[in-house]
């Protein structure tokens, strides 16, 4: 019940906080909103696969992959 | 053999992102104290003053707290495409203090922000203040597990090379925690974020008292902030002794880049001011310096706390001295190629299901496995860090450092004798230092980072070695594209601070 009570005004204090939230407030919600767009969908989708992820299937040919580049002296 | 091109381009990447990052973290960290000692005032006094005042700085802690939000977590974007082989290599040691800092950060987040802003008037005033203090903390511990993680960079402790995982493998999380460059770069770092902290509280109170505007509040903001600044910048020169120390053991050729030193000797003095002589190169007979005021025996001190101490330079450290017991970087290349030489015999071993041979080479590696990374090392002098970059960043830390502190002081005096408002002068110091915070900060990171050049992890892996095969001209791309949004970010956070600081406390009410 404890929880339960706790819970429910954490999220109030949420939902009033947005709701009478300042130009500020919403403008730097807005730039979080726009930030977290483009690192996560824009950069890490199009610009930053997992090099290894990408191009390897299994931990084992990812390992063999860079202990020959260690090897060889070579990536 | 390695591509200069392609990483020099990561390199310059994974600079820019940290640089830029580096904006927004030390305010951070030392605003929230302040925050957290302004809103302990108004606990204790009921007085609303204290509490506008603690709600407008909370208001430019937002702002810079939003705004820097998840510039970080580029680095890691940066570390699984351009440093594929570093992430793998590392992976083990990484993975405990990143998931610690991942939890925490979303936790402290998402309860505490959360009543940090949206909580005044709907919880307790204790439960208010409680927030405020965890923020703070968490956001410090937060970068203890980031600076864990690169103090094991800088000085690899607690690990084993595993040759079949190719990775390094955690033996001690203690000694992983407790390394004593992650300590001493943790105690040092966060001390410069406290610094930074005070001097954005008092630069922007000396605008409102030039201006006369806010004067009450900009009186108060002004004591806490050179009140917590002249007690930081204490520990700031504390910790810096503490930090050079663990330098002088542990990177030796860092302290050599950061004073110039080329030849070595007993009662090493200290640069205090001066200029390299850019004909000066390891061999040659040059001058090291044009002109320089120095400080007798205070390298040997500051590195080994006794003033008789030898303290090696460039050319002991890249050539051997057999009276110091120091080896040529030639002996370790030879050492680091018998070990890479090992760990192809042990592969092949493996391979052919020989347990015998794989057992010899295994043990020929373990031999020569502290100078592995020397082995892909093509030419001696690959082991010098660039040596103006740190020498300046480091002398332009260290003066900055020691004004900061005297201008707390000053700052501290004319307020407590109630002549600061007279002090104009004083005041547009105290605003123009702000600027130089950053300045000192980010001249901090650039002594850590090049200076321990051309390691990615100190001795075992060069930077050459880290990179992944992707194409140059993605990593060229990708690095306009993040300079065009951090710049774009910061545009963003000084305008909104301009603007908010123009509006003053009472436009304050909810973020």
């Amino acid at each position: 019940m404890h929880i339960i009570r706790m819970t429910r005004i954490f999220l109030s204090m949420y939902s009033e906080g947005f709701k009478n939230m300042k130009p500020l407030g919403k403008k730097l919600w807005l730039i979080i909103g726009v930030k977290v767009v483009i690192f996560f969908v824009i950069m890490k989708i199009l610009f930053f696969p997992n090099f290894l992820k990408t191009n390897f299937n299994n931990d084992r040919d990812r390992a063999e992959h860079v202990i020959n580049s260690l090897i060889q002296g070579e990536k | 053999m390695e591509d200069l091109t392609l990483t020099d381009w990561s390199r310059a990447q994974f600079a820019l992102t940290a640089l830029y990052h580096w904006l927004f973290v030390p305010l951070t960290l030392g605003l929230s104290f302040i925050v957290a000692i302004m809103e302990s005032i108004y606990v204790k006094t009921g007085s609303a003053v204290w509490k506008q005042t603690t709600k407008f700085w909370m208001s430019l802690f937002a702002i810079n707290f939003a705004i820097g939000l998840a510039t970080g977590i580029i680095m890691e974007f940066e570390f699984g495409t351009n440093w594929s082989n570093y992430a793998w290599i590392v992976g083990d040691i990484f993975g405990a203090p990143l998931a610690i800092e991942g939890i925490m950060a979303f936790f402290m987040e998402s309860t505490f922000f959360a009543v940090m802003f949206f909580g005044w008037n709907k919880v307790s005033k204790g439960m208010h203040l409680f927030s405020t203090w965890l923020v703070a903390i968490g956001s410090n511990l937060s970068a203890l597990w980031i600076l864990v993680a690169n103090g094991w960079m800088q000085n690899p402790v607690g690990m084993v090379f595993n040759p079949d995982s190719a990775r390094f493998e955690m033996e001690s999380f203690f000694d992983v925690l407790f390394n004593p460059v992650a300590v001493s770069k943790f105690l040092h770092t966060v001390a410069s974020g406290y610094v930074m902290g005070a001097l954005f509280v008092v630069g922007i109170s000396s605008w409102y008292l030039l201006k006369k505007r806010h004067v009450i509040m900009a009186r108060r903001s002004l004591v806490v902030g050179a009140t917590f600044g002249l007690i930081t910048s204490i520990f700031l020169l504390l910790s810096g002794d503490q930090s050079a120390h663990v330098i002088a053991q542990k990177q030796p050729m860092k302290l050599a880049a950061i004073e110039g030193l080329y030849d070595g000797h007993k009662r090493a003095s200290i640069v205090a001011i001066g200029q390299l002589n850019p004909k000066k190169k390891v061999g040659n007979d040059e001058d090291e310096f044009l002109w320089s005021i120095e400080i007798p025996a205070a390298l040997s001190f500051l590195g080994f706390h006794n003033f008789d101490a030898f303290v090696p330079g460039l050319d002991d450290l890249v050539h051997g001295c057999a009276e110091h017991d120091i080896d040529s970087v030639e002996t370790k290349i030879q050492k680091g190629k018998i070990a890479i030489e090992a760990l192809k015999e042990y592969k092949a071993a493996k391979k052919a299901g020989d347990s015998v041979v794989a057992q010899t080479a295994l043990e020929r590696f373990r031999e020569n496995e502290s100078c592995f990374g020397y082995g892909y090392l093509n030419n001696v002098e690959d082991v010098i860090p660039p040596v103006a970059i740190s020498f300046y960043s480091f002398h332009v830390m260290v003066g900055l450092g020691s004004w900061f502190f005297l201008l707390f002081f000053l700052l501290l005096y004319f307020s407590m004798i109630g002549k600061l408002d007279d002090k104009k002068l004083l005041l547009r110091a105290a605003l123009w230092s702000i600027p130089l915070g950053y300045i000192a900060g980010e001249a901090g990171w650039i002594v850590a980072e090049v200076g321990r050049q051309p390691w990615a992890i100190q001795d075992m892996l060069p930077v050459g070695m880290a990179t992944s095969q992707v194409s140059t001209a993605a990593v060229q791309t990708t690095f306009w594209l993040f300079a065009i949004v951090f710049t774009g970010l910061l545009i963003a956070e000084i305008r909104i601070m301009f603007t908010q600081v123009k509006i003053g406390p009472e436009g304050v009410d909810h973020v």
